[in-house]
């Protein structure tokens, strides 16, 4: 079944003009049936509104209308001084805000040329990486549930469960932690055996929670074949619309802030990015990116042990650092690898105690906009695959 | 049925028409009420059965013992729900629509035997009927979806009456065989034809592998049939919302919850009926002890059990891949067995 392709020839469909006012039969004028998808939509992980132009199951143009979800984040960061700010970035990407933190305070501190302990670079890579975990959970969990498969949701929030009450014990929050702050982590990692029980997490995860999902969901007949050949975004368009992370490497582009432009400590680890191979249909199509989303979950495992079980002594924070911390003037400009993809921070400074701007390139805007060239063409089952398989979380597109 | 006829017009001196009446009468409440029964029970075991896969309880605090009366709760709870008709909607339509859905699956229960002589309707058209009359839920949904007047209710309506209408057929195909071999097409007469535990069934892989095949194709279709995962394309909660019912709420749409589960339950007790051995025990000797309608129901269950694991268990196909394996594999399929069933008879002279 998945070789019958469903994509369609559509004339001038990027336009939308290809089938307006054309006489299909003679005598009787046929349109487009215009379609909102969203902002209250159970397939849109959030408050995303895609404008559809349809021909019955067949999609000739999407039109993502975003904005339904935006906080001035970045304005704010104008008011707020560095510190303060980073509660702001749990609110990004509020399914793996270690990451979102993360991004923030490494841009902070390439401003201030801050030294960070390196036992807080451990910690911090060891939460960003529980957090990329529970983020693919509800990637996986949420893909699974457009295409309809409700069990393994259930199952990758049980799983979830375990990261979150972790990070509470460490960071004291379920969802926001407001953990990182420039020149280090705000707590240390408490001592009720908290190394240990991620280890076992670890072990769980990676030994029997991942064959599991594998066996209900990633090699069953129907998932295939709903999602090989799906929503093909090949290496170019990827490239040319700025998508990143997992969607990049789905489409086998072999590139990830973690290795390619290193930071924090992550250049001390052993583990290999994970790149799709087309292995059930295309390259780049949504099975591709659904599983280098799997495979990552498990080197997200192999850098949390290493990183822990090699947790060096010392402070994990900067003891140089005040209350409140001022920059000079300057700019700087860091990025990471967020869950969602590259996460960047530009910051300018006048000198002062807060950013004179602040500008945040965030993964999953940029992912969502393939929805406009990779959407056109194909059926509305089919954009749903799509959306889920990009993986977007609208906090983190709206800002 | 003869002995109430018998009640009807000797202990209350009722003329033939009066005793026809009244039989009828006291059928329809019976099954009304077994099918209002049925379906709340089945959509607390709905939630129960998806708990139990997915690691969690269901309901749990309802009535104290395991939530058991959370689905009473529900439906008290929606009945004092505010009955919400779209402005725009077509409003005739819009209120017929889900009284047609329910009417759909409640009429075929007139021809369901549960009993030995204990059968609402025992008409030699009876499995045709059943077909016939159950096929009316497509009207019903379309006709929801398009009084909506909300595009992915027409979307979901129209994904359903292509999907519901393809798969009548091999629905109706996978049971030729069936009435080949009892050569009735009387539902009684087709379940006494399998009389003498589970070897006479007609699902047996040794004495007819054909109807063997043509359960499972039967079983698929089924599943298809009452828009439950995973082809349930009219509804897709992740595409289309809500499906045909997205604009109903209330009571009306208490009525399409309670048709799919008076639907899945019907096309069960088909299952068990046609294919099971209908109300015979496994094995001979407990006929004695079981009353015939429970082992009947336990099969039905059993047969909804298996199709809720199969809900719970798998992701949805796409609408155009379920035409596909309809049109394209299961009607030949199906085909196939009418053919081979009736080779299979000629050649060791079964046929009757």
């Amino acid at each position: 079944m998945a070789s019958e392709s469903t994509r369609v020839n559509v004339p001038g469909a990027v336009s939308g003009n290809g089938w307006h006012d054309q006489d299909h039969v003679p005598g009787i004028k046929s349109e487009l049936l215009e379609l909102n998808m969203g902002p209250q939509h159970p397939a849109t992980h959030g408050v995303l509104r895609l404008l559809l132009q349809t021909d019955g199951e067949i999609v000739y143009k999407v039109t993502p209308v975003l904005g339904y979800l935006h906080r001035c984040a970045e304005k704010i960061a104008e008011g707020v001084n560095y510190k303060q700010w980073v509660v702001y970035t749990d609110r990004f990407d509020y399914l793996a805000p270690m990451c979102c933190n993360h991004a923030y305070v490494t841009a902070v501190e390439k401003l201030m040329g801050q030294e960070v302990p390196e036992r807080a670079e451990h910690i911090r890579v060891a939460v960003a990486e529980l957090s990329r975990i529970a983020s693919h959970l509800i990637a996986l969990a949420t893909f699974g549930l457009d295409m309809g498969a409700w069990t393994p949701l259930l199952y990758c929030f049980r799983e979830r469960e375990e990261i979150l009450n972790l990070l509470e014990r460490i960071s004291g929050g379920r969802m926001l932690y407001n953990y990182m702050i420039p020149g280090g982590v705000r707590y240390d990692v408490p001592n009720d055996n908290w190394v240990a029980d991620v280890l076992d997490f670890v072990d769980l995860m990676e030994h029997n929670k991942l064959p599991e999902y594998n066996t209900l969901l990633t090699y069953n007949k129907i998932f295939i074949e709903r999602t090989a050949d799906v929503g093909v975004i090949d290496a170019a368009t990827a490239l040319d619309y700025g998508c990143t992370g997992p969607v990049l490497r789905g489409s086998g582009v072999d590139f990830d802030c973690r290795r390619d432009d290193p930071y924090s400590v992550y250049h001390k680890f052993d583990w290999q990015v994970q790149v799709g191979r087309g292995e059930m249909g295309t390259l780049g199509d949504c099975w591709d990116r659904y599983i280098v989303r799997a495979r990552e979950i498990e080197q997200s495992c192999r850098l949390i042990r290493q990183a822990l079980q090699q947790l060096p002594e010392g402070s994990y924070q900067a003891l140089a650092l005040k209350a409140i911390v001022k920059a000079p003037a300057g700019a700087a400009y860091t990025r990471v690898e967020s869950a969602k993809g590259e996460l960047g921070h530009y910051i300018i400074s006048d000198g002062g105690q807060t950013a004179f701007r602040n500008k945040v390139r965030s993964p999953s805007f940029c992912n969502l906009q393939v929805v406009e060239k990779v959407g056109v063409g194909q059926m509305v089952s089919d954009l749903v695959a799509l959306v889920g398989s990009l993986d977007i979380v609208l906090g983190e597109i709206d800002r | 049925m003869k002995l109430m006829y018998d009640f009807f017009t000797g202990q209350l001196g009722l003329d033939a028409t009066g005793a026809n009446i009244s039989v009828a009468s006291v059928m329809a409440v019976i099954m009304f009420t077994v099918m209002a029964l049925c379906a709340i029970v089945l959509t607390w075991m709905e939630r129960k059965v998806a708990g139990f896969m997915q690691s969690r309880y269901g309901p749990m605090y309802t009535g104290r013992f395991h939530g058991w009366a959370q689905a009473v709760a529900d439906m008290l709870k929606i009945l004092g729900k505010e009955d919400i008709i779209p402005a725009e909607s077509d409003k005739g339509l819009f209120k017929f629509a889900p009284i047609l859905v329910l009417l759909g699956s409640l009429l075929a229960w007139a021809a369901i035997p549960w009993a030995p002589d204990f059968v609402a309707a025992d008409f030699d058209l009876g499995l045709f009927y059943i077909f016939a009359v159950s096929s009316l839920v497509v009207i019903g949904i379309l006709m929801a979806g398009w009084a909506s007047n909300n595009k992915w209710a027409l979307y979901g309506a129209a994904r359903g009456a292509a999907q519901m209408i393809s798969y009548e057929i091999p629905l109706a195909l996978a049971a030729v065989p069936v009435v080949m071999r009892a050569g009735s097409l009387n539902p009684s007469d087709i379940v006494i034809a399998q009389q003498g535990g589970i070897w006479h069934w007609n699902i047996n892989p040794i004495t007819n592998p054909f109807l063997f095949i043509a359960f499972f194709m039967y079983f698929i279709a089924s599943i298809a049939e009452t828009n439950r995962g995973p082809f349930d394309m009219p509804e897709t909660e992740s595409e289309l919302v809500a499906g045909y019912h997205t604009e109903y709420t209330g009571m009306r749409f208490a009525f399409f919850f309670l048709a799919e589960y008076a639907n899945l339950f019907l096309v069960s007790m088909i299952a068990a009926m046609v294919f099971l051995g209908g109300w015979w025990a496994p094995i001979p000797v407990l006929d004695r002890f079981i009353p015939p309608a429970l082992s009947f129901i336990i099969k039905g269950m059993l047969l909804v059990f298996l199709n809720m694991w199969v809900r719970w268990t798998l992701p949805r196909v796409r609408v155009d891949q379920l035409m596909h394996l309809c049109w394209k594999v299961m009607i030949p399929v199906s085909l196939l067995c009418v053919v081979g069933a009736g080779v299979w008879m000629m050649a060791l002279g079964q046929l009757k």
